[in-house]
């Protein structure tokens, strides 16, 4: 125990005297999800919308539903500008009385926004009281993508940024000839797993709470339930990204080649982690998902803070999570044996 | 409390190595080496870059395996994890931690050799001391020069009192006033009991070892004291002597310990 408090204690002084590491670790995050929070979370975007013959009742409904009606005074010069990308649709009448739309179509979200808008305005003619009472079991109506996708994200940061430092870190202590120096002394393998799990499990815990605090209460993310718990999954995430970078670092020789995990262990998990509907890939190919941490994390994450989800909802992520690190830290002092058999 | 335990069961030699071969990929760079090194003593392992002295104190220890032959320490058969309390170590390049400062180092290795708060403060004081590091303890590593760093590592090799001290090539780099005393105590640890194993390609360290080995491209062309291996051969000196014997093992395949 006093050999992997020392370890532990050695790891909490390196990282206070490389500040920028530090930084790296506890303010990287914060920073990229308030952009992330700047980019999906801005104001309402208007819909530009060019007319041309177009009756004026219509055009009054399209203005009132939000768009900015630009009118025309022939086709012509309004698909000039459209060409132009003054406008995202412009929209006439046919000989047959029938409207005729045209849209800019380079970005689909907006093409689906236009669509919408043009609906609404035609629904104009439906009474409100046709319409259904529109009640959320989760969520309200004003949550915003980024809500959405954010408590992933939270998950996702905690991931990558400690896998990274871990992995590092490991690898530099075998590069400089520390880790040789260490297995001169009595320590074991298994202390020195744990002891790099107890110091950096420290400053995962420190990233967990500032980024679960910054969230919810700077950048106001959706969250309905309990803290405790998001922080408690966001450290048993940690502690996987803790001991799987650890123990790929034993099969990387370089800082490079830790970099070159991340394309083949994180950005994969991402994919599978909720961020993008796994609904339209192949079912076969959406069971990989249980291989992947990130995959449980990001569920409990979401289930946490959407859903007010309580323990008897999460524990299954919580274990496996838990599992994924036992798994890994065990691996670890195997992988260790490579070093010294004892 | 390292020399009281080693006077009571005395009988058995610090080292025995019986022949041990160590290859790495084809080429053998051990090749079947025996060599005994009785407690107390002060023994010198002498050779040209890449022969493999710093393969065979890494053997001797424990660190690394053997392919072939045995190892054994104060009589007990390597690889043993209770063994690694009882020597020193002191790599040939120093494996320090850059970010830290002197002292948070030292302590660091001191914990793992089990030493309490209490007396790790008192060896700190002392081993930093006798390598002239005591004002600089307080400085991280990075800020330190080459010589500082490896009389660091030095001062670390003899925090926890090890019966059994190896060193690997501890001079390099610090200066002859320094490296002096730094000999001087050595003499004074192996004349308490501490049995000091050192590699080096200096000949005038050479000469102040009880005994030396000879190694050259993995084997052992010469044991004995600096003495008798100068007179053995004829010539004036450790450097002729060397280059005499490694002579006759090329051209008599005699090697091994004479
Ligand atoms: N881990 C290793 N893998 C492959 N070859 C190695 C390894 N360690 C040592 N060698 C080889 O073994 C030989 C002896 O190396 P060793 O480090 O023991 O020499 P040395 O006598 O300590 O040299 P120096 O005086 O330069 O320190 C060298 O040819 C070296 O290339
Ligand atoms: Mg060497």
């Amino acid at each position: 125990m006093m050999r992997v408090n020392a370890l532990a204690l050695r790891i909490i002084q390196q990282f206070l005297r490389d500040r920028r590491t530090l930084a790296l670790l506890l303010l990287a995050p914060l920073l990229i999800l308030t952009l992330m929070k700047l980019v999906f979370d801005g104001q309402a975007v208007t819909i530009t919308m060019g007319t041309a013959q177009l009756p004026s009742e219509l055009s009054a409904r399209l203005d009132d539903a939000g768009a900015d009606v630009r009118a025309y005074d022939d086709l012509e010069s309004a698909l000039e500008d459209l060409r132009k990308g003054k406008l995202e649709a412009v929209i006439t009448r046919q000989e047959n009385n029938q409207p005729a739309l045209t849209l800019e179509g380079s970005d689909p979200s907006k093409s689906k926004a236009v669509l919408l808008l043009i609906q609404n305005a035609l629904r104009g003619n439906v009474s409100t009281e046709a319409l259904p009472a529109v009640t959320y079991l989760h969520g309200s109506s004003d949550m915003a993508s980024f809500d959405s996708f954010g408590p992933v994200l939270i998950g996702f940061f905690s991931f990558f940024f400690v896998f990274l430092l871990a992995g590092v870190s490991f690898l530099r202590e075998r590069t400089s000839g520390t880790l040789e120096r260490l297995l001169a002394t009595p320590i074991r393998r298994q202390e020195i797993v744990t002891g790099y799990l107890v110091g950096f499990g420290l400053f995962a815990l420190l990233q967990a709470t500032l980024i679960a605090w910054f969230s919810v209460k700077v950048l106001g993310l959706y969250m309905t339930g309990s803290i405790g718990y998001m922080l408690l999954i966001n450290l048993l995430l940690s502690l996987t990204a803790l001991t799987l970078g650890t123990l790929l670092s034993s099969f990387a020789s370089s800082e490079f080649q830790i970099i070159q995990f991340i394309p083949i262990v994180i950005v994969p998990q991402a994919f599978f982690s909720g961020l993008f509907n796994l609904d339209a890939m192949n079912p076969w190919l959406q069971k990989l998902s249980i291989v992947m941490p990130l995959y449980y994390g990001a569920d409990a994450m979401r289930g946490i803070m959407i859903r007010a989800e309580g323990w008897a909802d999460i524990q299954q992520d919580a274990y496996v999570l838990l599992g994924f690190s036992a798994v890994f830290a065990l691996l670890n002092v195997l992988a260790l044996r490579k070093h010294r058999k004892l | 409390m390292s020399v009281l335990q080693s006077e009571t069961v005395s009988a058995e030699p610090a080292v025995v190595i019986s022949g041990v071969t160590r290859s790495f990929g084809q080429q053998r760079i051990i090749d079947d080496v025996s060599l005994t090194i009785p407690r107390g003593e002060l023994f010198g392992l002498l050779g040209p870059s890449g022969s493999g002295k710093t393969t065979l104190v890494k053997l001797m220890t424990g660190i690394d395996k053997a392919d072939k032959g045995s190892v054994s320490m104060l009589g007990v058969p390597l690889p043993k994890l209770e063994m690694l309390h009882r020597f020193g170590y002191m790599a040939q390049s120093d494996a320090l931690y850059m970010e830290l400062s002197g002292r948070q180092n030292m302590m660091f290795f001191g914990k793992l050799y089990g030493l309490n708060r209490q007396s790790l403060r008192q060896r700190i004081d002392e081993t930093a001391a006798l390598v002239d590091l005591s004002e600089h303890l307080h400085k991280p590593v990075t800020a330190f020069s080459g010589g500082m760093k490896r009389r660091l590592s030095l001062a670390i090799a003899l925090l926890h009192q090890p019966e059994v001290l190896v060193l690997d090539e501890p001079t390099v780099g610090i200066d002859p006033v320094l490296r002096k005393s730094v000999w001087k105590e050595l003499k004074i640890l192996a004349k308490n009991g501490t049995t000091v194993i050192v590699t080096t390609h200096v000949m005038d360290e050479a000469e102040k070892c009880d005994r030396l080995g000879l190694i050259r491209d993995g084997h052992l062309i010469a044991v004995d004291s600096p003495a008798s291996i100068i007179a053995s051969t004829g010539c004036g000196s450790i450097e002729e002597a060397f280059i005499a014997l490694s002579q006759q093992q090329r051209f008599g395949g005699q090697h091994d310990e004479s």
